[in-house]
């Protein structure tokens, strides 16, 4: 198993995530054990792994979803390092709609089905306390914009929109306050090649003209191959090995991910 | 049966007493929803239990009480109400917004200037007005607990956006002294001034919701709204054509199938009390039938 965090850490100076022994159990049974990794400022993070592997858990309590039964979740913030999972609900809730964004593996999840897609996308910037409709409306189109939306689709609601679309509108509506973090549960889950084709290509532009880290949780190993810098494979609630992407993928070294590897389709 | 059928005001007095104790909550934290344990009253819900709760909770016997629905002292709703209390606590009752000490009302407040002393009661039938933003009722507590009222925002935006304007009309959100963001009952926004500054107590009642919620006396009421779409209050651009007043706030009365219409008060105490002082419409001289035979 190598750990190239440390390589990293010569690099930029502090992580903006930086996760300790993070554990959580479903009563007797394990949801993730002692996981422990650093994300830097512009950097992707994938973790993949198959289903019930704990992959979800783990993004679920570094969002703050739910809580670790142990470990420690440090964010960079203004003042400095915070452990996100003591901190208080108000200012994790504060992180969670300015520096943090969530995209959903379905979008109806993640967006106000019966407010128009302009509402959807200013519903963050309201938040933080924008109170000029003029400007939220503006910043509204310039992201439906920058996702592919035709701006004259502003007023209509999600439920009018194809399953590739509403995705894209989740990802405008997390992305406008400009968040330093996304985490990402299987955004192109449920979407049709092309479509994900699309999205990715969307996500990759977007990830580095903002310079945004982010966490990809996927089982889907096109999507990491393409978006992240550094990989984790996870099995039964354990990272089992990890490393850059691409030396992961092509040179795997446990024997799941070996599996895993081999287990796509080649067409 | 004993000579009494009831205890004065209908409850007992156990359970006036819970009332009492959520109002108080209501008023120590204006703006906030208190959950109480509403009871069955012998009406049913959307005509006024929760309000109805409340009254009877705070009338005492020399209490004046006076009863509106849409303005109206006559209409069904305030008659029935009026009646009830007759019965069952035996109490003085007025038309009059000055004589009153409780007013309990529906979708109004009275035009007259409310005194200190007096308590206005309200009936709420929809008491969290996240509620049609955000159906879950944990998160809409969550919400207010932590103060995060974007999403409020969020329906003034949806308005513009569809309207052109703040198109909601009335049950317009207000943020009670800088804090609790709270739905005013469903008064029309032309009485949403009203609600800030008042002199008298403003309490407000939801029975099926089962929450107590107040605005004590010269509490800071502010309407909610944009940078670039302040806050009206609206109204018919009218005059009242019974007693011509410009102020107050008007109905739109059909009169016949041929388009015929008038503006009149919905304020009735307010109307003829004007009247009643030689203030006369455009068509307060002659009644509506008169205006038929014409």
């Amino acid at each position: 198993m190598t750990d190239l965090s440390h390589a990293f850490a010569a690099a930029a100076d502090t992580p903006l995530l930086q996760v300790k022994n993070l554990t959580k159990r479903y009563g007797a049974r394990m949801g993730c054990a002692d996981i422990s990794f650093d994300v830097y400022q512009g950097e992707v993070l994938g973790i993949v792994g198959e289903s019930g592997s704990g992959k979800s858990t783990l993004l679920s309590c570094l969002a703050g979803h739910m809580r670790p039964d142990q470990g420690e979740v440090f964010f960079q913030t203004a003042q400095g390092a915070r452990d996100t999972v003591q901190m208080g609900e108000a200012e994790r809730r504060r992180l969670a709609r300015t520096d943090w964004a969530y995209v959903h593996q379905n979008p109806r999840d993640g967006l106000r089905m019966g407010v128009s897609a302009g509402g959807n996308v200013g519903e963050r910037l309201m938040a933080i306390g924008a109170r000029h409709y003029g400007d939220i409306r503006a910043s509204a189109i310039d992201w439906l914009g920058r996702v592919e939306i035709d701006a004259g689709r502003i007023d209509e609601r999600p439920s009018a929109f194809s399953g590739g679309m509403q995705q894209r509108l989740q990802i405008a509506r997390n992305l406008v306050t400009a968040p330093r973090l996304v985490f990402m549960d299987e955004p192109t889950g449920g979407l049709d090649v092309s479509v994900q084709a699309r999205l990715l290509d969307l996500l990759r532009g977007l990830v580095r003209e903002m310079g945004l880290s982010a966490i990809i949780v996927t089982h889907d190993l096109a999507v990491v191959r393409l978006l992240a810098d550094r990989l984790m494979v996870m099995k039964d609630g354990h990272v089992v090995e990890r490393g850059l992407t691409d030396q992961v993928l092509d040179d795997p070294q446990h024997e799941y991910t070996q599996l895993l590897v081999s287990s796509v389709l080649q067409v | 049966m004993t000579d009494q059928a009831y205890n004065f005001a209908y409850l007992d007095e156990d359970t006036k007493r819970m009332i009492r104790r959520a109002i108080l909550k209501g008023v120590a934290i204006p703006g906030y929803q208190v959950p109480f344990a509403s009871r069955e009253m012998p009406m049913p819900y959307g005509w006024g239990t929760g309000g109805v709760q409340v009254t009877a909770a705070c009338l005492t016997p020399d209490d004046v009480l006076k009863v509106i629905d849409q303005g109206a002292d006559d209409t069904t709703n305030a008659v029935s109400i009026r009646k009830f209390f007759v019965a069952t606590a035996g109490i003085a009752v007025t038309e009059a917004t000055d004589k009153a000490t409780i007013i309990q009302t529906r979708h109004r407040i009275p035009e007259a200037a409310l005194t200190a002393g007096q308590i206005m009661v309200y009936q709420v039938p929809i008491p969290e007005p996240l509620r049609f933003l955000e159906p879950r009722e944990v998160e809409t507590r969550k919400m207010h607990e932590l103060e995060e009222y974007g999403l409020m925002h969020v329906k003034l935006y949806e308005d513009i956006a569809k309207h052109g304007q703040i198109a909601t009309s009335y049950a317009y959100p207000v943020r009670v002294e800088g804090r609790y963001v709270m739905d005013p009952s469903p008064i029309p926004k032309f009485d949403n001034p009203k609600l800030s500054g008042n002199a008298a107590l403003q309490l407000f009642g939801a029975g099926r919701e089962q929450r107590i919620y107040a605005i004590p006396p010269f509490t800071h009421v502010v309407s909610l709204d944009f940078d670039d779409h302040p806050f009206s209050p609206s109204k018919a651009n009218h005059s009242c054509d019974l007693c011509a007043s410009d102020t107050s706030y008007l109905d739109e009365v059909i009169t016949d199938d041929q388009g015929g219409r008038m503006f009149v008060c919905s304020d009735t105490d307010y109307c003829a009390t004007r009247r009643a002082a030689g203030h006369i419409g455009a068509l307060g001289g002659q009644t509506i039938t008169e205006k038929a035979a014409e």
